[in-house]
C-alpha cells in the first residue's frame, strides 16, 4: 500500500483501450464495474474526438461478484458483434475484475466460435505493467494474431512492394501530439520519396495487418510503443526497423541515414536505385528549420549555460536533453524519466549530456530534486509544469501524461524538421516568459494603473454589515470586486444604506434580469 | 387534432449497459466543502487515475485528497492491511492534520472484503481522530450515490440534541438582546421544532436556502454536511430532516431509522417551481403559512424571458447518469420543453415521491405527455430510440 494521488502513467486496461480504439472497426468490450469505462469521456474532452467511442462496459456488479458472469460477457460480446458488425472484438479487464479470476479466455473461445467478427482477449497483467507497456503488448497480440492466422492459412504475399515503403508503428489515440507528429512523418516520407504502407494502429484496419510484411522495413518513432511489435516483425519477418526517434536536427539527420542506408540495402536486390539524402538533409537543416539558425543567433546565445531539469517519458525526455545540450548549448542538471522498465536505455542514451539522472515514477521525488536544483527552466510533464508554478520557476511540456493543451487544434509537431522549430519556440518561450516576470520586478513593476482608479467606492454612506462582509471574503478573489461593484450600485438605486446578505442576493438577482 | 395526454408514470428498469462515473467522484467536490477533512481512497491505479482527470487541475492545489494505493502484496493478502492504513494515516495526521479521516471502499475493498468499518475505530482509538468508513463503490451505486454513502456514514457521528433546550433558550436570548439593539436587524423566527438540511451544496447556495426560509421564520438548525466536520448538526428523536439532492435516499433512511429523525417529504429545491414546492412543504409542518412564493416565483420566470423563449417547444432526452434527472426534466418541461424518455441510474420511488408527483403536476399543467422514466438504461437502444 503507498499513498498516491498522481500517476505518470495510467492503469494497464488503459493502455489496451488506446490500441484497439485507434484502429478503425475495433471494439472493445471491458469487464467492469460501473465507472470504469471514464476512457470514453477521456477521449472527448482531452482529444476532443467527434465520435462515440467503440467501447462498452460489460457491468460487474453483485450479481457478477456472487455467482460469475455466466453468459454476460459472451452475450455482450455477441451483441456488439452483431449491432456494430466490428472486424475485432478485444476482451479486457480492469484492476478489479481481474481479481475475480474468471476464465476471461474461456468466454473470449466460446464467443468467436459463434461470431462473426474475430475475438481476442488482451492478456496483460493489471498489477505488474501500466498504460504503457500494455498498449506495447496489446498491439503486439494483435499483429501477431492476424500474421499468425494468415500464416497458418498460408495466405500471404511474400513479395515486398516493388517501391521502397514502410510501415509506421506507434502513432495512437490520446498519444502527446501524435496526431501532429504523423502528418508531419508522412510529408517528411514524401519527400524523401518513400510509400506508406500502413500507419497503426491509429486510423489501421486489422484486416490489413497481413500485408505489414510487404513493407521494406519499419518505423518505431516511440520506443515506448511499438518497439514489442517491431521486433515481432523483424524475428519471424527478417523486417529491420528504425527505432532512433526523429527529434531535433541531430537526430533527424540520424534517422534519415538510417533510412537511406536500408533503402540502398534493400534497393541491390530489387530494381530501386540507390538514394543519397545528404542534399536533402542539409537542405532541411539550413534553410527550412529555423532551429539551427535561430541557435547561433545572440537572442538564443542568452540561453548558454542556464541550467534546466528535463523529465519525461524515456523518448522525449532523453531527445529534449539532446537538443538542449547539442543544439541549443544549454545545460541539463538532471535529467529522468518515469518509463522504469526501460531506465538502461535511457541512462546509456543521456550519458554525458547531463550532471545527475533521475529514475523514479514518485512525482514528489521530482518535485524534490527540482526545488533542490533550482534551474532555470524546467522540461517536463504537466506535473512539473505546476512544481515550476509552486516554485515560480518555468516551465515547458514536453511528455505524456496529457492535458488538453497538448491536443492543440493548430499544428504542432514535436518530430521532424517542423517539429525543430516547435521545440525551440517552446524552449526560447519558457525562458524569455520567466525573464519577463524578473524584468519587470526590477525595473519598477507593472503599469501605474493604481492612479486611475477604478472603483466609486470613494462614496461615503455605504455600510456593509459584518455577515454581508464575510459573505463577501467567501467569493474567490478574482470575482470579488465586481460582486462588490455591483451591490453596491444596486444598493445605491435602491436607496439603500446598509449592505446585508440579503441585500448581496438581491442584487445578484437583479444583475440577470 | 387532440392528442390524448398519457397521464400515468411508467418506470421501467432497462439493466443496460449504460455510463456513469464512479460514486468516488463525489471525493471532488466533498473534500472542497467539509474544510477540514481528509479523503482517503483505498484503491487501485484504476480509481488514482480516475481522479486523477476529475479533479483535472485541482490535483494540483494539494487537495485534501489521496490514493492508498493497493499493490499486488495487498491483494493477495501477504502484507497487513492494518499495518498499512495506519502508517498512512499517521502521515496524513502529520502533513495535513484534518479533523476527520474518511476511507472511502472501492470496488477492490468490496472484493477482497477488506474489512475496512472493522478496522477504522480501532484506529481512530489509536491515532485520536475521528474515522469514517463509506463503501462508495462502482458495484452497487451510480456517480452522485457517492455523497450518499459519506452523508449516511457521516449521520452517525452527529451530536445528539442533548443541549437543543439550552440552544433554543439561546435563540430567544438573542433575540431580545438584537432586538434592543438595531431595530432594523429584527430577527425573528417563529418557535418551531430543529430542521437539519442535508445535501451538499456549494456555501453560498446553502445561506440563500437559508435566507429563503428566514423569509418564512423557519430557523436551519444545520446542515449535514456542515462546512466544517466539528459543526455537525444535532441529530435525534424530534429533529426534522429534509433533503435537497434527490440522490440521498439511503442518508433518508439513516436518518428516519438510525437517528429516529422526522422526514419532510419534498421536491427538490432545483428551479424557481421546484424551490417553491419546497418551501410549500417544509412550513405547513411547523404550522407556518407561507408567504410571497408565488410573486418571486413569477419574477423569476419573467427574468428568464428570454431564455424560456429559446427553449419552448424544443426537445430533450435525458440517457441518464447523475440521478438528478427526474428533477431536471421536471423543471425542463415546467420551461415548457418536452421530455421523450429520463433515463437514470436509480431511482428510490418512495424519497422521490414528492418529486414524481410534482413530474406528473407539472406535465398536466404544461399539457405534455409523461416522460417514461427507464432505470439503468442501455445506451446503445437508447440511441436507437433518439433516432426513432
Amino acid at each position: 500500500m503507498k499513498l498516491a494521488y498522481w500517476m505518470y502513467a495510467g492503469p494497464a486496461h488503459i493502455g489496451t483501450l488506446r490500441v484497439a480504439s485507434s484502429f478503425k472497426n475495433v471494439h472493445a468490450i471491458m469487464h467492469a464495474p460501473l465507472g470504469d469505462d471514464y476512457f470514453n469521456v477521456m477521449r472527448s474532452m482531452l482529444e476532443r474526438e467527434r465520435d462515440f467511442t467503440a467501447a462498452t462496459a460489460s457491468i460487474v456488479d453483485r450479481h457478477v461478484l456472487a455467482r460469475g458472469s455466466q453468459e454476460r460477457v459472451v452475450d455482450n460480446i455477441l451483441r456488439k458483434d452483431k449491432e456494430e458488425h466490428p472486424d475485432l472484438i478485444i476482451l479486457t479487464p480492469t484492476c478489479t475484475s481481474s481479481i475475480l479470476q474468471e476464465d476471461l479466455q474461456n468466454f473470449v473461445n466460446r464467443a468467436s466460435i459463434i461470431s462473426d467478427s474475430d475475438v481476442i482477449f488482451a492478456d496483460v497483467d493489471h498489477y505488474q505493467v501500466n498504460e504503457i507497456q500494455a498498449a506495447d503488448r496489446t498491439l503486439e497480440q494483435v499483429v501477431r494474431y492476424y500474421l499468425d492466422r494468415c500464416h497458418r492459412q498460408e495466405k500471404w504475399d511474400q513479395f515486398l512492394t516493388d517501391a521502397p515503403s514502410v510501415n509506421i508503428i506507434g502513432i495512437f489515440t490520446l498519444g502527446f501530439h501524435n496526431q501532429h507528429d504523423c502528418r508531419e512523418l508522412r510529408r517528411l516520407l514524401r519527400d524523401l520519396d518513400i510509400q506508406i504502407n500502413q500507419i497503426i494502429p491509429e486510423g489501421g484496419s486489422v484486416e490489413e495487418l497481413q500485408n505489414l510484411p510487404k513493407a521494406w522495413f519499419n518505423l518505431i518513432p516511440y520506443r515506448e510503443v511499438g518497439l514489442m511489435t517491431a521486433m515481432y516483425l523483424n524475428k519471424e519477418y527478417g523486417m529491420p526497423y528504425i527505432s532512433t526517434a526523429p527529434m531535433g536536427a541531430v537526430d533527424m539527420a540520424e534517422w534519415i541515414r538510417q533510412i537511406q542506408k536500408n533503402v540502398n540495402t534493400l534497393a541491390l536486390s530489387s530494381s530501386s536505385k540507390r538514394v543519397d539524402y545528404e542534399p536533402y538533409i542539409d537542405g532541411q537543416t539550413r534553410f527550412v528549420s529555423q532551429a539551427a539558425w535561430f541557435s547561433r543567433s545572440i537572442d538564443c546565445q542568452n540561453l548558454t549555460g542556464k541550467e534546466t531539469v528535463v523529465f519525461g517519458d524515456t523518448t522525449h525526455a532523453a531527445s529534449i536533453t539532446k537538443i538542449l545540450v547539442r543544439e541549443m548549448g544549454i545545460r541539463v542538471s538532471c535529467a529522468g524519466t518515469y518509463c522504469k522498465h526501460d531506465a538502461e536505455w535511457f541512462k546509456e542514451q543521456i550519458q554525458g549530456f547531463c550532471d545527475e539522472i533521475l529514475i523514479t515514477d514518485d512525482h514528489a521525488e521530482v518535485g524534490d530534486m527540482i526545488a533542490h536544483m533550482e534551474p532555470s527552466a524546467i522540461f517536463g510533464t504537466q506535473m512539473e509544469r505546476h512544481i515550476g508554478k509552486r516554485l515560480d520557476i518555468p516551465c515547458g511540456v514536453i511528455s505524456a501524461p496529457v492535458h488538453i493543451q497538448n491536443f492543440p487544434l493548430g499544428y504542432r509537431p514535436f518530430l521532424g524538421y517542423e517539429g525543430t522549430n516547435q521545440i525551440a519556440d517552446l524552449v526560447y518561450n519558457s525562458f524569455a516568459l520567466g525573464m519577463e516576470d524578473h524584468l519587470l520586478d526590477i525595473f519598477g513593476g507593472h503599469d501605474t494603473k493604481e492612479i486611475i482608479s477604478k472603483s466609486l467606492s470613494t462614496d461615503i454612506g455605504l455600510i456593509w454589515n459584518p455577515e454581508s462582509r464575510l459573505e463577501l471574503s467567501k467569493i474567490p478573489r478574482f470575482a470579488r470586486e465586481k460582486v462588490e461593484r455591483n451591490t453596491e450600485k444596486f444598493a445605491r438605486q435602491k436607496g439603500i444604506e446598509t449592505i446585508t446578505v440579503e441585500v448581496m442576493y438581491a442584487a445578484k438577482e437583479a444583475l440577470n434580469t | 387534432m387532440s392528442v390524448k395526454i398519457d397521464e400515468t408514470l411508467t418506470v421501467e428498469c432497462e439493466t443496460g449497459n449504460y455510463h456513469t462515473f464512479c460514486p468516488i467522484s463525489c471525493v471532488s467536490w466533498l473534500y472542497q466543502k467539509i474544510e477540514d477533512s481528509f479523503f482517503l481512497v483505498v484503491g487501485t491505479k484504476t480509481c488514482g487515475y480516475f481522479l486523477q482527470n476529475a479533479l483535472g487541475v485541482m490535483i494540483f492545489a494539494e487537495p485534501r485528497y489521496a490514493m492508498a494505493e493497493l499493490e499486488e502484496g495487498d491483494i493477495s493478502a501477504q502484507l497487513n492491511d492494518y499495518e498499512g492504513l495506519k502508517k498512512l494515516c499517521i502521515r496524513i495526521k502529520k502533513d495535513r492534520d484534518p479533523s476527520v479521516i474518511i476511507w472511502i471502499g472501492t470496488c477492490t475493498t468490496e472484493i477482497i472484503k477488506m474489512d475496512l468499518e472493522g478496522m477504522a475505530p480501532k484506529l481512530e482509538w489509536e491515532i485520536g481522530i475521528p474515522i469514517l468508513v463509506a463503501r462508495a463503490n462502482g458495484l452497487d451505486y451510480a456517480f452522485t450515490q457517492g455523497e450518499d454513502t459519506v452523508l449516511a456514514a457521516m449521520a452517525h457521528r452527529c451530536p445528539e440534541p442533548e443541549f437543543s433546550v439550552r440552544e433554543r433558550k439561546e435563540t430567544i436570548q438573542n433575540f431580545f438582546i438584537s432586538h434592543s439593539r438595531k431595530k432594523e436587524e429584527l430577527v425573528e423566527y417563529a418557535n418551531h421544532p430543529s430542521l437539519v438540511l442535508f445535501g451538499s451544496l456549494p456555501s453560498n447556495v446553502a445561506s440563500q436556502l437559508n435566507l429563503e426560509l428566514k423569509r418564512q421564520s423557519i430557523k436551519v438548525s444545520g446542515w449535514l454536511p456542515a462546512q466544517k466536520y466539528t459543526d455537525l448538526p444535532s441529530l435525534g428523536d424530534g429533529v426534522y430532516v429534509c433533503g435537497v439532492n434527490p440522490f440521498l435516499s439511503r442518508t433518508a433512511t439513516t436518518l428516519i431509522r438510525r437517528e429516529k429523525c422526522q422526514l419532510i417529504e419534498a421536491p427538490f429545491p432545483i428551479g424557481p417551481d421546484g424551490t417553491r414546492a419546497w418551501i410549500e412543504k417544509i412550513c405547513p409542518i411547523f404550522g407556518i403559512e407561507p408567504q410571497g412564493l408565488e410573486e418571486r416565483e413569477e419574477r423569476i420566470w419573467e427574468s428568464l424571458k428570454d431564455y424560456l423563449d429559446l427553449v419552448r417547444d424544443k426537445s430533450v432526452f435525458f440517457m441518464g447518469d447523475n440521478l438528478l434527472e427526474v428533477s431536471l426534466a421536471r423543471f425542463l418541461i415546467r420551461c415548457g420543453m418536452i421530455v421523450h424518455e429520463i433515463g437514470i441510474p436509480y431511482m428510490d420511488k418512495r424519497y422521490q415521491a414528492a418529486e414524481l408527483s410534482l413530474l406528473q403536476d407539472t406535465c398536466m399543467k404544461m399539457r405534455v405527455p409523461i416522460p417514461r422514466i427507464v432505470e439503468k438504461p442501455d445506451n446503445s437502444n437508447q440511441i436507437r430510440r433518439i433516432r426513432e
